[in-house]
Order: structure tokens, then sequence, then C-alpha cells
């Protein structure tokens, strides 16, 4: 069993009237709520917690790409990869991922990725997500119904670039380059381990399956809501007749620990009502533009985001109803052991990443919360799935003999 | 009006209506595609010998999947023509179809007889965005596209109960397939650079602008006339973007009395 350490980095300062001011805290979000120079003091904290949760022994720290976003504050998750390829040298790098369909050629991804790679020394996890329709449709103006096809050519680009030992023509409907030769190539070989991050469209269980890449269900609805997801795609990969490894399937997951339940609630509430209240507030106009989503998903009826009600989901939670929804896992140690673990068997995933940043939380009472989980929940975990201990198919594979950095003045550890 | 299939050189099948009789007129729908009623259409067939082909993806044939960009949209409005077996019919388009019969009457000069242009897209002002269809949900789109929106919505949903599931996502389903082909020539900003391949143009050209149009602002109707010299304007009063819907008798009089004259 793996966990991962992500930070979504969002902005903390949105204004406490933002969600009436403000019609989307994604694409048209006024860049004057961003601070810069309190910007630079952000990155930094963001980027020591990361740190730091690989000095305690996570098994991965996790980024991701988004664009315009009040609660996402890395259009280019490789810059930051590349600070912690220099500044740690354990846990995997889960870059999750690059829209790949986004880059002009997707080459670009191919060698920054073999870049992290070959720095890192081999720990990269390479994540390719299709992109939300705010980052890719809306925000990087991809046409909505030929961003999945754009995506799966840059897909096969990327992929034939990594392993094609020669120089090769290709010769897509969206990217034609007479001479395609990838420097530098990965450590990891054929190619780092493929995350595929997914949102629930029926096409990528299938495609997931059928090309043994990890499925990673992100979202913010929490195991309970989670269940359809992943069971969707169980079923694909039961009808592929794949193994049913449960390393083949992650999981997003907000977790906060305190010593009892009721510190929990008293340290993190706040924090975790300011991401759902005011981090989650997408204009609803922007999260589904016709022909994103196939016609096949459209029918299968289980993103309903169509209504007008569904985006006061998240306007009228309590503490009680994001515990009890299963929206964030938090507690005791004790606590939040149990419910990990019921989150891990229900929706046999072999890989957490683990959101303990949530919203404005003070870097501190994050601190204290991975600490907690680190030293008092991880080890009990770390064991679950004893039959699948050795499959290490969809884990890095590090080099052994790879540089570890010694830090100016003695830092690090 | 009747209904028929044809196939084009192409393969793709597509539902044309047909009526009236008279010289041929084609008349290129908007990316909201026909609705069931079509009154403009009625009132031209009684001058014309009018032919709608539903555009791939707004019918119940598959097929979109073949048109990508604006060359193929060109081509498959030209192969219709070549399909339906008509000689320089004249040209009507609304909206998205006022788009397509812009780039048919320049990349075929000589194959058309008058160009009629109902609030076409196409082209694109910074100082004039036009509206995002794209991020407006659907219960929003009446008050972008009508003059009157109460009226507009009763004329749009036609029945449609859209707190009823199945209802729901079924129109989900063919407004996905509508405006994802759209999409291929209108996303993020419907400019495919028509604008570029306008000197080609020998047809004569009307517009026809709703005095109302809040999707393209009636400032639009300006730069066509700069980009097509000569091109006549008629107003419709008391009509927003969907003239056709809106106000189908006076459009039908301006169009026929401009194509006869």
């Amino acid at each position: 069993m793996k966990f991962t350490w992500f930070n979504l980095m969002p902005w903390p300062h949105l204004p406490d009237d933002f969600r009436k001011k403000y019609r989307s805290v994604w694409v048209d979000i006024p860049s004057s709520l961003f601070d810069p120079e309190e910007g630079n003091r952000v990155y930094h904290r963001y980027m020591d917690q990361l740190e730091y949760a690989d000095a305690l022994g996570f098994d991965g720290i996790g980024v991701n790409e988004h664009h315009q976003n009040g609660y996402g504050l890395m259009p280019s998750p490789n810059l930051i990869a590349a600070g912690l390829a220099r500044r740690t040298s354990q846990a995997a790098i889960c870059v999750i991922g690059n829209s790949i369909a986004l880059y002009n050629p997707p080459i670009r991804v191919a060698e920054e990725f073999a870049m992290l790679d070959v720095i890192s020394g081999g720990r990269l996890v390479a994540g390719f997500p299709v992109g939300t329709p705010m980052d890719t449709n809306f925000c990087y103006g991809q046409i909505p119904a030929l961003t999945r096809d754009k995506y799966y050519e840059a897909h096969d680009l990327i992929m034939r670039a990594w392993q094609d030992p020669e120089p090769f023509a290709f010769d897509g409907k969206y990217n034609q380059l007479r001479y395609v030769n990838c420097w530098p190539r990965p450590i990891q070989q054929p190619h780092p381990p493929i995350y595929i991050p997914g949102g629930g469209s029926i096409e990528t269980w299938e495609w997931c399956a059928r090309m043994d890449y990890n499925y990673s269900f992100l979202s913010f609805g929490g195991y309970i809501a989670g269940q359809a997801m992943l069971e969707g795609f169980w079923d694909q990969v039961g009808k592929l007749g794949k193994d049913e490894s449960p390393h083949r399937a992650s999981f997003a997951q907000i977790i906060c620990v305190a010593e009892t339940d009721a510190e929990a609630e008293k340290l993190y509430a706040e924090h975790c009502l300011y991401f759902f209240n005011r981090c989650l507030h997408v204009y609803l106009g922007y999260s589904d533009p016709p022909g994103y989503r196939t016609l096949k998903t459209i029918q299968g009826g289980k993103l309903n985001q169509l209504r007008a009600e569904q985006q006061k989901v998240f306007m009228n939670l309590t503490w009680k109803d994001l515990v009890e929804k299963g929206f964030v896992i938090a507690g005791s140690p004790a606590t939040v052991r149990e419910r990990c673990e019921q989150m891990i068997t229900s929706l046999r995933v072999g890989h957490v990443f683990g959101l303990f940043h949530i919203g404005n939380m003070p870097d501190e009472k994050t601190r204290h919360s991975t600490k907690l989980f680190a030293e008092r929940v991880m080890p009990g975990l770390h064991g679950l799935w004893p039959e699948w201990k050795d499959d290490k198919r969809w884990w890095i594979k590090p080099y052994e003999g790879r540089v570890r950095p010694e830090l100016p003045n003695g830092a690090g550890r | 009006m009747n209904e028929r299939s044809i196939e084009t050189r192409r393969g793709i099948k597509c539902r044309v209506r047909e009526a009236g009789a008279g010289a041929p007129l084609v008349f290129l729908h908007g990316a909201g595609g026909l609705l069931p009623e079509e009154p403009l259409l009625d009132a031209l067939a009684r001058r014309f010998h009018v032919f709608a082909p539903l555009w791939p993806g707004f019918g119940p044939e598959p097929g979109e999947e073949l048109l990508e960009d604006m060359l193929d949209f060109t081509l498959h409005g030209l192969d219709v023509v070549e399909a339906l077996g008509l000689a320089r019919p004249h040209l009507v388009g609304h909206s998205m179809g006022g788009m397509i019969a812009g780039e048919l009457a320049c990349v075929n000069n000589a194959g058309f007889g008058k160009l009629a242009l109902l609030a076409p897209v196409g082209l694109w002002l910074d100082a004039h965005p036009i509206a995002d269809l794209f991020a407006t949900p659907p219960w929003e789109l009446p008050g972008l596209l009508f003059a009157d929106p109460a009226a507009g919505q009763k004329r749009l949903l036609a029945g449609l109960d859209f707190s009823n599931d199945a209802a729901l996502t079924r129109f989900m389903v063919d407004n996905a397939r509508r405006l994802g082909s759209a999409g291929k020539i209108l996303f993020p900003i419907p400019n495919r650079r028509l604008s570029k391949r306008l000197y080609r143009l020998r047809a004569e050209t009307l517009l026809v602008w709703g005095r109302e149009d809040k999707l393209v602002p009636p400032v639009y109707a300006t730069r066509w006339q700069e980009l097509i010299p000569g091109a006549r304007l008629a107003w419709i009063e008391h009509a927003g973007h969907m003239l056709p819907v809106e106000q189908p008798a006076a459009a039908a009089e301006a169009i026929g009395k401009f194509l006869a004259g």
C-alpha cells in the first residue's frame, strides 16, 4: 500500500465574500486576487511541506497541473517537481500530471518528464490527464469535441518517443514532426509508471484497464461518492480478463489527523470549509462544454453535473456532513486508520493520494496532521494487500546509484 | 415540409427538409439545428423551392466525426448541393449556417445565385466579443438568443421538461452532439479567417440582423458590410439572434424581396 502526500497549492487568501462577489474560482478569477510577494512565501511553504513529507517517509509526493485557478497554483507542475527532485532523494515524485493535449508539440512532455526522471534518479510517476474542461477548453482553447482525439495522439507520440531508440517521423493529425528524437531518455525503462487521472468517463476506464495504466480517480467528493467510479473501472478490468491487482487504481482523499476526533474538528474544520465553500466555487458553464464528454458518458449518467442544484451541494456543508459523507477523513489516528482502511478496501486501491494541506490551512497544522499520519496511521496501513506486496508494476524503479544532492549549508537531512 | 435522406459523394447521409417550387434555395441552419416547426422556411417555400439540410451532428444519422475543420465543413456543404443536383441555388444561412454559407460562396464563387446571411458568425472584433455559447448553461440560452426570452424559451424547449431525468439526458446528448459539432468551427472563438477569403465573393449579398441581437451584436453587421462592398443590410425589429424564430414573416419578406429582385 502506497501513500503519496499531495498538495494542490491553493491560494489561501480568497476573501470571505468570494462566492458572492466572483462567479468562478477558475478560468476568469481576477488575477488581482493573487499577491505575488505573498506568493513567494506561499510557494516556498508548500514546497517545504512536500519535502517534509518525503522526510517523514511518505512513499510519494504529488503535484498536478491547473490553469487560471484559485485553488491550484501550478500551471507548470514540472517546475515544482524539478525543485523537489533536487531537494529530496527517497519519495516518488508523482506529477499527476501534464495535460498532454495542451503541449505543442507534446514531445515537450516527453522531454521534461525524461529530465525529471533522470534528475530524480528514476523516481518519476508520469501522469497524463485528459485535463478538465476548465483547463483544457476554456483556459487553453482546445476544441471540446476534438480534445480526446488529440490527447490520444499526444500519448502515442510521447510513449513512442521514450521507447524508440531511433529518430522517427510522426505524421499525426495534430502534430507533424519530421525528427522525433527524445533527448534525454528516462532512467526507468521502458518508461516511468503511467497514471491516468480520470474524472469518471467510461472510455478512460476501458483504456486504462486495457493499457495497464493506473486509473487515478481524483475528485474531492470523497471515498463514499467515489465508489461508483471505481466500480466502473474494476468492471472494465474484469471484462478484459486482467488480474485485479489493487495497484491498478489510486484514489485522492482529504485526510486530517489530530490527537482526538474533537481536536480534528477544532483544528481543521474551518480550513476544510474554506476549501469546499470557496475553492470549489466553479461557474457551472465552465464544467461541461458540449462535446467534451463523450455521448456514452452522458448516457451513463453517473456524472450529472447538469443541474443548477448540483452547485449548491458544496455550499451548505457542515463539518459533520464533510466527515459523515466521506468528503473528509478526519479524527484521531485510530479513527483515521479505520476509515482509511475502509476506503482502501472498499475502493480496492493500492495507492492513496492524501490531501493533507487543505484550503487555507496554516503550516503548523498541516505538519501536525502530516506527522501524526506518518507516525501513527501509515505504518498500520502499509501492509494492506499482502498478497500483492511484490507487485511493482505500477511503482517507480529508482536507480540505486543515483546522486543524492547535498543541500547547502548542511541543511536537509 | 417533406423530409428525405441524401448521401453525399463522401458517404455522409443526411436529412433534407424540402418544400415549395420555383428557384432553388438552400438554407443552412445555425448551431441550434432545426426546430420541428420552422415558419421562416414555410414562408420562403411560398416563393422558392427550399432545401434545408440537417448538418452532420444535428440529425439522427452519425457522420459528424468525419468533419473536423472549416475545410471539411465547406466541402460538405458543396457535396450536399451536388447531391441535391442543384444548379446555382440561392444560399441562405443563419448564424453558424451563415458562416458556412459565406465559405461556400467564396470557395465556389460561380456556384450560387444570391447570398442571404442572417446574423452570421465568422468574424471577430476584439472590442465587441461575441458571448461564449459554450460556457452558457442551457437554461440561460433563451436570455442570450431571444429579444423576448420567455416566449423564446417556449419555442426552444417545445414542451421539454428539464425536471425529468430521461428527458434531460436526451436533451444533453443531443445538445452535446449539436454544439460539439459546431464547436469544431466556433470554439473557442468563432473565427476561422473567412475574412481573408471574402475577397472572392461574387454573389450579391444581403445581411439580415435582429435589432436586439445579444449574441452577435449588431455592430458585426457593419463589419460584414465593410468586408463585402455593396452588401445590403435589412434590420428586423423586435428580434434577437433567433430572428428566424422570432420574426419569421419579416425575415422572409426581406429575404424574398432581395432574392427575387
